[in-house]
């Protein structure tokens, strides 16, 4: 579904993605792990269409949406307003299916996005990009800033999507427990390179992988 | 009282031909993060093309309608050239604004020649509890207030509006949903044209217009789109009716060739106000 060949992204003479070659199969999910400055967040905005490669090619199978990092919605617009923008590709205004997997969001659908807490708006964002009625979605950086309630409550949404209606998933993501748990297989992104790959209870086990994003030996 | 009265009503006609063009300027400022600087030039476009239509025999609404196109059609092309190409910043943007402003002299002179040029309007006049008002006045507020109710309703109800208006909320989110924010720029620009282009068909009957009566209009326009911080079209609508009536008192009182020199002032001061103030609003949050 997701098809990265020797990917090459810069901005002006920096170097942001070096050859990174990746790939995820319909209705898989999985991860991409990294830190800050790694390049993770342009390879969403490359997935997405935002940022135009250097080199290399990017074949998406199906309909792609993205849940950008810091949520990103029309702070002055009410809800429903967001939902219906996300709606922009696929033609689909109303957001009733996106209502039924997400209820809260009804109850919010009149008020302004940018007055709701971080979790309410990571869901704004969420249901935004279901809108799009996508095939494959990418996240990028569900947890961040949220409390593990909330983020276990989206995650749980998300596991239910990739289930049962085969939605193909990336998950760009510091919290390597989350990850890990989530998705099955998962890359590591360091300074723009790949470098691990491999299934995730193996790469929980890899020392340098655990000290770097696990703090130390899984208990 | 009666002369005040007159005055104040005059002037608020004025101040709404400034507000289309202040509107004008809004829009496209909100979309793209340009000034447009040639948005003087769509109201003298869309006023000579009138000027000529009716000159031609054509009928009263058909040419109005036109030169308002002709307007916008101004406002795409000058669009094309600001925020064609992709990456084009608002600094540079606003540069080619001015070139386009002045490329445009070149080209009106060359169609209608350096003579002012005016067209008919509605004739007569009307009283208004003791103050005579002339009707093409009543009409320019009308059509404004027309305008601004229409301008409100598509960007406030309307789908299309409503992605007009995420391009000025967060760019980069509408370009996450898969909006073209550069068409949707060139759209803005249009639509700062049509505006400017109904600014011009309405004052034409009330002053003549040539190729330079864009500096009066830009200067009084982008007074009050600076009292509106360039994105608030309802404060904007205030300033340029503040403006106009200021003018209007001040040239009623006795001071007529100062007009413009009132709304340079004016624009000054509102511009010392608000630079202090949003740098206020920064240390604040830093």
């Amino acid at each position: 579904m997701i098809d990265v060949t020797d990917l090459v992204v810069s901005y002006g003479t920096a170097t942001a993605l070096d050859h990174v070659t990746l790939s995820v199969r319909q209705g898989e999910m999985v991860a991409l792990l990294g830190p800050n400055g790694a390049g993770k967040s342009t390879l969403a905005n490359t997935l997405a269409g935002i940022l135009a490669p250097v080199s290399g090619t990017v074949r998406i199978g199906g309909r792609l949406a993205l849940i950008p990092e810091g949520r990103q919605l029309f702070p002055d617009m009410s809800v429903a307003d967001n939902l219906a923008l996300g709606g922009w590709r696929s033609g689909q205004r109303d957001p009733s299916a996106v209502y039924e997997l997400l209820p809260r969001l009804a109850e919010l659908a009149g008020r302004r996005a940018g007055v709701l807490s971080g979790g309410e708006q990571q869901m704004v964002a969420f249901g935004r990009a279901m809108m799009a009625r996508p095939e494959a979605l990418v996240v990028d950086e569900l947890s961040l800033g949220l409390a593990p309630t909330v983020t276990a409550d989206l995650a749980a949404h998300l596991a239910e999507l990739n289930r049962e209606h085969g939605l193909t998933v990336l998950l760009i993501e510091q919290n390597a427990r989350l990850a890990f748990e989530l998705c099955h297989r998962a890359y590591v992104l360091e300074s723009g390179r790949l470098v691990a790959e491999g299934e995730s209870a193996e790469l929980a086990e890899d020392p340098r992988v655990a000290s770097a994003y696990l703090g130390g030996a899984i208990t | 009282m009666s002369a005040f009265l007159s005055y104040l009503l005059n002037g608020l006609a004025v101040g709404c031909a400034i507000a289309l063009i202040a509107s004008g300027l809004v829009v496209i400022h909100r979309v793209t993060g340009v000034v447009n600087f040639a948005q003087g030039t769509f109201a003298v476009v869309a006023g000579l093309c009138a000027s000529s239509l009716l000159g031609m025999g054509l009928p009263h609404g058909l040419s109005e309608v036109a030169a308002v196109l002709a307007g916008a059609v101004a406002g795409l092309l000058t669009g094309l050239a600001a925020i064609g190409r992709r990456g084009t910043s608002p600094l540079s943007a606003l540069i080619v604004t001015l070139g386009v402003g002045v490329l445009a002299y070149a080209v009106e002179i060359v169609l209608w020649g350096d003579q002012p040029r005016s067209a008919p309007g509605l004739a007569g006049s009307v009283t208004i509890a003791g103050a005579r008002i002339q009707t093409q006045h009543l009409l320019v507020i009308c059509v404004t207030a027309a305008t601004f109710v229409l301008i409100a309703l598509f960007f406030g109800r309307t789908y299309l509006g409503k992605a007009l208006t995420a391009c000025a909320s967060n760019p980069y989110a509408a370009r996450v949903v898969g909006i073209d924010t550069r068409r949707m720029g060139l759209l803005a620009f249009a639509i700062g044209g049509l505006l400017g282009g109904l600014a011009g068909v309405l004052i034409t009957p009330l002053r003549p217009i040539s190729f330079d009566t864009d500096v009066t209009l830009i200067v009084n326009g982008f007074a009050a789109a600076v009292f509106g911080a360039l994105t608030r079209p309802v404060i904007t609508l205030i300033g340029a009716l503040l403006l106009g009536v200021a003018e209007t008192m001040a040239a009623g009182y006795g001071y007529g060739s100062h007009q413009l020199e009132v709304a340079l002032g004016l624009m000054i001061l509102v511009m010392i106000v608000q630079a202090s103030r949003r740098s206020t609003i920064h240390e604040e949050t830093v």
